[in-house]
């Protein structure tokens, strides 16, 4: 701490360099930042996916139905302690580019799945009340100016409406919000409404959603309920939504394994460009090691101020770099509703910041151990 | 020309003295190489997907789907209706049968062969005409699937990127299950990711009865589009949309091309920011040392103006082994790099090689001079601004 001084004038004694080189750390922690955001982004929060929550598909694919007849065969498998149901509906807001995405859903079984999504009772109660009710998550709302109260007209793709229109009209009853890492972008309405409505497909739906009441035998009861559909005309396939959830970003691509390179390209040149300026403003101050060596300070004491200064420049802007990147992780979704898990968590700044610390280590090592062996007599006489 | 002849001698002293600061140098060299990898990488990944899907689109063709649906996913369209759009005027012939194939489009879990977990494969029911209106379509290895039997061709990519899918392999899905029997090629497109099967019985295994989802009709010129178009939207007994082929895939493209390069153009913008101050601290450094040399130059009557561009010409030259050292990287890496994403228009899997085209490269090479420019901009200045006396006795 004494030596703080010292330290923090050796930063400021070039500027120009120590300023080039903050800024050039600082602006790799940022992408590194949102590199980050972008990986949780693409793996749609796998990681923040529930591993006491299954969902059962058509063995087939996911685009082909299940009938609505599994529901009490599901409830009384053993292990299960909820169900719930829903169905993609495909429609379209205003511009297919818009991505709003809706769901049917049985709405009582499925906020008691999703119990991040909250919803006021009152809401809840407006909705059970109105078959063309629906809710939408806070950032969706906001994203359109929806309130309470509005009509929201949905144009139909494959899910006609009986009257030979094109169009459905919801009533939004409700807003929910929840915590920073759930998505608030869904458009949710009425399961018996959709199959009230539409033509054809009044026995059927997308999928079911099951919870287990004790995660450790998810794997178990998946398997269980999966034998009882087989050799129907309809086979199912229980995963966790863990799995499902990495199964899609599987389809999606390799995105950690590019994001992981792309990182560590950034990282290596960020590497080099810290470690030439270090050694630079080692080899330039070298009379005055010979200096301080002289009045007695130690070689291990010369090396920990070469190291602590290389540190404290890759802390302070990979620092600063990652806060940027907090801040853009806080600004929400850039791409309107593709990516809406759009956040830079905690865990991921600390990973940062432990990079920027062993980015400093590295880059000054070089220079103080070459400090430190120097020799007084050498040192002193150079030029 | 007395300052072109100086420029070039003392750049040329510049680039002779490179090994000397050759550690401080390929610095510069290195950073400018990882942006220019990144950024053609990335981009080279848009270029691919996007090669894939509009080499699948024709212009003398034409997707019939209902009205309403955004992709063949969400049409549907019967069985009455499908004759009266092969009816539709401006569809080629051949003797007097329509050149066009109604379609049943749906997809199966596979397993990817790279991660062993199930990917969204499409599977197509055509028509027996299927090959006539695709002309590019061709069968590699095996044979064409058998009419009325539950025989399936699968396209080279499906069968490079998906687990079983080679002849004589047999599919399960659910009740059904298919013999593949051939490999298809056709052009590298998109088609190349999916299965091919007799639609009528692919109806009969999903329960469709007569319905479809789409036909796709060969027209006798890319000009009769219009006439085809009007004819099937002024029919009353029709709600159909009818779009080129090549729109319809230049639009699948489109969104997810715009998010890649946006993406790609981010990092390059961030990354190159970090390599051009990079460069400058090794321009910085180098003009710092070849300062007693500058100086002496200077001293024997060499101008400010030849020294500036010197410093530049020696950054310059500095990017100019980073972009094509990264360029060259990035093509050897990456081109033709086989790899799969999701087409969210149609939920299904799009197989594509990364495309790291000419035009790419030359834009890393651009991207890569403009940061060498940059970066040796201000130590540039300060090399031309250095006072000789000072500079003389420094050191």
């Amino acid at each position: 701490m004494k030596f703080l001084p010292l330290i923090l004038r050796n930063l400021r004694r070039r500027p120009v360099r120590t300023s080039l080189t903050f800024l050039a750390v600082m602006v790799s922690f940022l992408l590194f930042g949102v590199l980050m955001i972008l990986r949780l982004a693409f793996t749609m929060g796998v990681e923040v996916a529930g591993a006491d929550r299954l969902m059962m598909t058509n063995k087939m694919s996911i685009i082909q139905p299940l009938p609505l007849s599994y529901l009490d065969k599901i409830k009384t498998t053993p292990g299960v302690s909820l169900v719930s149901y829903s169905s993609w509906f495909g429609g379209i807001y205003q511009d297919p580019k818009n991505n709003v995405f809706q769901f049917a859903v049985e709405p009582v079984s499925y906020m008691a799945m999703y119990p991040e999504f909250k919803l006021p009772p009152e809401q809840m109660k407006a909705w059970l009340a109105d078959r063309q009710g629906c809710i939408v998550g806070k950032d969706l709302a906001a994203r359109f100016n929806w309130k309470v109260g509005d009509k929201i007209p949905i144009q139909a793709t494959f899910n006609r409406p009986k009257d030979g229109g094109n169009v459905w009209e919801f009533n939004l009853v409700g807003i929910y919000g929840g915590e920073k890492e759930v998505d608030k972008t869904q458009f949710l309405f009425r399961h018996d409404y959709l199959i009230e409505n539409r033509r054809g497909g009044a026995d059927i739906t997308g999928w079911y959603l099951i919870k287990v009441s004790d995660p450790q035998q998810s794997e178990v009861v998946a398997s269980a309920i999966d034998k009882q559909f087989e050799n129907s005309s309809f086979e199912s396939k229980t995963q966790t939504e863990q799995q499902m959830a990495r199964g899609f970003a599987n389809q999606v691509g390799n995105i950690g394994f590019m994001v992981t390179s792309i990182s560590a390209v950034v990282l290596l040149v960020i590497l080099l460009i810290a470690a030439s300026q270090m050694s630079l403003a080692v080899r330039e101050r070298t009379n005055e090691i010979g200096a301080l060596k002289a009045i007695g300070f130690t070689d291990g004491r010369i090396l920990s101020l070469v190291l602590a200064e290389s540190v404290s420049i890759a802390l302070l802007a990979g620092g600063f770099g990652l806060g940027l990147a907090w801040l853009i992780g806080q600004g929400g979704d850039p791409t309107g509703g593709f990516l809406p898990i759009w956040l830079l968590r905690p865990g991921d700044m600390a990973v940062g910041l432990a990079i920027a610390t062993a980015v400093g280590l590295l880059a000054g090592t070089m220079p103080a151990m070459w400090a430190m062996r120097l020799r007084i007599s050498d040192a002193l006489r150079r030029s | 020309m007395r300052f072109i002849k100086q420029a070039f001698i003392v750049t040329l002293v510049g680039l002779y003295t490179i090994p000397k600061r050759f550690s401080s140098s390929i610095v510069a060299v290195i950073g400018i190489a990882g942006v220019v990898v990144v950024l053609v990488a990335v981009l080279s990944i848009a270029e691919g997907f996007r090669n894939a899907l509009t080499n699948a689109g024709h212009v003398d063709r034409a997707i019939v789907m209902r009205s309403g649906a955004d992709s063949e996913m969400s049409s549907g369209l019967s069985g009455p209706e499908v004759d009266l759009i092969k009816l539709g005027a401006g569809v080629k012939k051949e003797g007097t049968q329509p050149v066009a194939s109604a379609e049943m489009f749906v997809v199966i879990d596979l397993n990817r062969k790279a991660t062993n977990t199930a990917a969204n494969v499409p599977l197509r029911g055509v028509d027996s005409t299927v090959l006539a209106v695709r002309g590019e379509a061709k069968i590699v290895q095996g044979r064409m699937f058998t009419f009325g039997t539950s025989e399936v061709v699968v396209g080279k990519s499906a069968n490079g990127q998906f687990m079983g899918l080679n002849p004589g392999d047999v599919i399960r899905s659910g009740q059904a299950s298919w013999t593949v029997v051939g490999v298809f090629e056709s052009n590298g497109s998109v088609a190349e990711t999916e299965m091919w099967c007799d639609v009528r019985v692919l109806q009969g295994a999903y329960s469709r009865g007569n319905s479809y989802q789409s036909v796709l009709t060969k027209l006798d010129s890319a000009d009769a589009f219009t006439a085809f178009k009007d004819d099937l939207t002024k029919n009353p007994q029709l709600s159909v949309q009818v779009v080129r082929e090549s729109d319809y895939y230049a639009e699948q493209s489109r969104s997810i091309t715009r998010l890649i390069e946006t993406i790609g153009y981010g990092i390059a913008i961030l990354m190159g920011i970090g390599a051009v101050l990079g460069a400058v601290l090794t321009m910085y450094s180098a003009v710092v040392s070849r300062t007693r040399e500058i100086a002496t130059l200077r001293a024997l009557g060499f101008g400010s103006g030849p020294v500036l561009f010197s410093v530049i010409g020696e950054s310059l030259f500095l990017a100019l082994v980073g972009g094509v050292a990264g360029g060259a990287l990035a093509y050897a890496v990456f081109n033709g790099y086989q790899a799969s994403t999701m087409n969210w228009q149609t939920f299904s899997q799009v197989a594509f090689g990364f495309a790291v085209t000419p035009a790419l490269l030359m834009q890393g090479l651009t991207y890569a001079l403009l940061m060498g420019f940059v970066g040796g901009l201000l130590p540039a200045i300060r090399a031309a601004r250095l006072p000789i006396t000072t500079a003389l006795r420094e050191l």
